[in-house]
């Protein structure tokens, strides 16, 4: 059975005419890494609020087609079990952040708190993720007195100690610098080796090309392209659909083009390297 | 003289916490210049205190010929503009027209020239089919498109852009680009916080970066991305591009497609 199966979803919000959601067929299989791509305004958050449950949960409108979360239809699902069974991340820390806590500590420990959990084991629990994430020396300070990338790892740890089984995350890295967005992506590597399934909503290619999975391409509310990531980010169609592709893969393409077909089409930087090793061995250059 | 100079500029806060630390910078009419560096390390507070938002705690700040510590942040806002990095910081308005109109009115231009001004900016920043609506009905990318149009829409000489790329898709930074460039052919300085290296190597020449409170590089962006020194210090890396050509060991310091593209076929010519 399949984490998540979407059959002929439609979504239109309450007063708006037109459907945001188009007929979208899709299934998530448990411990894939997914990356939802696509110009702005294509969607992707939306889908994501109906896998979340917040549609239509939370927000109501006209909600169509199946969504099944373990085999179990979202709407006869209580919006809380969903909660612990989905841990979302926003894409603004500062909206996940609760601003009723004083310590980053406390801040982690308030959503396993809210299950009644017993205290030596909210301890445990807080202390392994703080360790995880490499974040012990925050432990004490107040949220809102950490840079925007600490802000966005703390986020990050107050989902992840939850152990839900699907994390949904949208746009971690939009305000971090480079090595911000590469320690967001090495945690969430980190969960997928757990056996968690990502849904992760991001524009940086080179990095989905590093570490996701399979690809949703999104555009006008529809899935225009599903598949490995390796065939859709190789795929100079994709640029059709508002989505980048990964400077390698680019480099790629420009070389087929020059008549210096690689052979395949690079997706990273260590593909990159061993392509055009082996291309220029066989141009006689090395 | 620059149209724009930072001199010894120093900003402490109260606390005794240096933000911005013995900063030397100047700008000419017409430049565009991205500044980099790590979250934390002064480049929105420096830039704050180019149109006046801070008052430097040492050193001067001279926009035009005004020392900034002797004029209103009202008064400096005609020459420097400044485009906050959240959206949500700036719009006040219930519509986008009224958001962007808001600026030019307060300047005493004519009706005439405040609806120009609106429908220019509007038009350069993308969002003439929005104005009507409310800026919060609007995504987070396009709501920053808002506040660009609407600081346009002063017609100062400096226009400084806080993180524009943050959230932007591939054709919104087509805009961005497209934007930044008509502002510097109408002799418009543009500067540009940004974390997106490869926009900067696309679209910019001369990159200034910042590392713990100070200035550590002022430089042409082929400089620096090849200068592994100053990009461990800034806890940097180089552009893909250049990353590959390093790795295979071809030289030229490359920073694009096209120019790896090049060297390859040059190889391939001699052999």
């Amino acid at each position: 059975m399949s984490m998540i199966t979407i059959k002929n979803l439609s979504y239109q919000y309450p007063i708006v005419e037109t459907d945001v959601l188009h007929d979208i067929n899709i299934s998530i299989e448990k411990g894939e890494f997914y990356a939802v791509i696509g110009s702005n305004g294509a969607g992707k958050t939306t889908f994501c609020n109906v896998i979340r449950g917040f549609i239509p949960h939370f927000y109501k409108g006209d909600l169509r087609g199946e969504i099944l979360i373990e085999g179990k239809d979202i709407r006869d699902w209580e919006l809380g079990d969903l909660s612990q069974k989905i841990g979302y991340v926003f894409q603004n820390p500062f909206t996940q952040i609760s601003g009723v806590k004083e310590t980053v500590f406390e801040e982690i420990a308030f959503g396993l708190e809210n299950l009644g959990l017993e205290v030596e084991i909210i301890k445990e629990k807080v202390e392994n993720v703080l360790k995880m994430l490499e974040i012990e020396y925050l432990q004490e300070k107040n949220p809102f007195e950490l840079s925007g990338g600490q802000k966005q790892r703390v986020a990050l740890a107050s989902i992840i100690v939850m152990e839900p089984d699907i994390l949904v995350i949208d746009e971690p890295t939009s305000q971090l610098d480079p090595q911000g967005t590469e320690e967001v992506f090495k945690i969430i590597e980190l969960m997928k080796n757990k056996g968690k399934t990502i849904i992760l909503v991001e524009h940086k290619m080179e990095l989905i090309a590093e570490y996701a999975d399979r690809i949703i391409l999104m555009q006008d509310g529809k899935v225009v392209k599903q598949g490995l990531t390796k065939d859709i980010l190789s795929d100079e169609d994709t640029l059709q659909y508002g989505s980048a592709l990964p400077q390698y893969a680019l480099f790629g393409i420009e070389m087929r083009n020059q008549n210096m077909d690689l052979g395949s089409i690079p997706l990273t930087e260590k593909q990159s390297i061993s392509v055009v090793q082996q291309w220029m061995k066989k141009e006689g250059l090395a | 003289m620059s149209f724009l100079t930072l001199k010894d500029v120093s900003f402490q806060y109260p606390n005794g916490f240096k933000a911005v630390n013995q900063v030397n910078m100047s700008f000419e009419r017409g430049e565009a210049v991205a500044i980099i560096g790590q979250n934390g390390a002064g480049k929105t507070t420096t830039v704050k205190m180019m149109n006046g938002l801070q008052k430097p705690t040492e050193g001067d700040v001279l926009v035009d010929g005004w020392n900034t510590k002797d004029y209103t942040t009202a008064q400096i806002s005609r020459k420097v503009g400044y485009v906050f990095q959240n959206p949500d910081d700036q719009i006040f308005h219930n519509d986008v027209y009224s958001e962007i109109e808001f600026g030019p009115k307060n300047l005493g231009l004519s009706p005439e020239q405040v609806e120009e001004n609106v429908m220019k900016s509007a038009e350069l920043a993308g969002v003439v089919p929005f104005l009507k609506e409310n800026p919060y009905n609007l995504p987070y990318s396009m709501r920053k498109f808002v506040t660009i149009a609407s600081v346009i829409a002063m017609n100062s000489s400096v226009i400084i852009l806080d993180e524009p790329t943050a959230g932007q898709d591939l054709k919104a930074l087509e805009r961005l680009s497209n934007l930044i460039k008509t502002l510097n052919d109408e002799g418009k300085t543009v500067i540009t916080i940004t974390h997106d290296i490869e926009f900067v190597v696309h679209h910019f020449e001369r990159v200034i970066v910042m590392a713990n409170q100070q200035v550590i590089a002022d430089a042409n962006k082929r400089e620096i991305f090849w200068d592994f020194d100053i990009l461990e210090k800034a806890m940097l890396k180089q552009p893909h591009i250049s990353r590959l050509s390093n790795s295979l060991k071809i030289d030229g310091d490359i920073l694009e497609i096209t120019e790896l593209t090049e060297r390859l076929k040059r190889k391939t010519a001699k052999v």
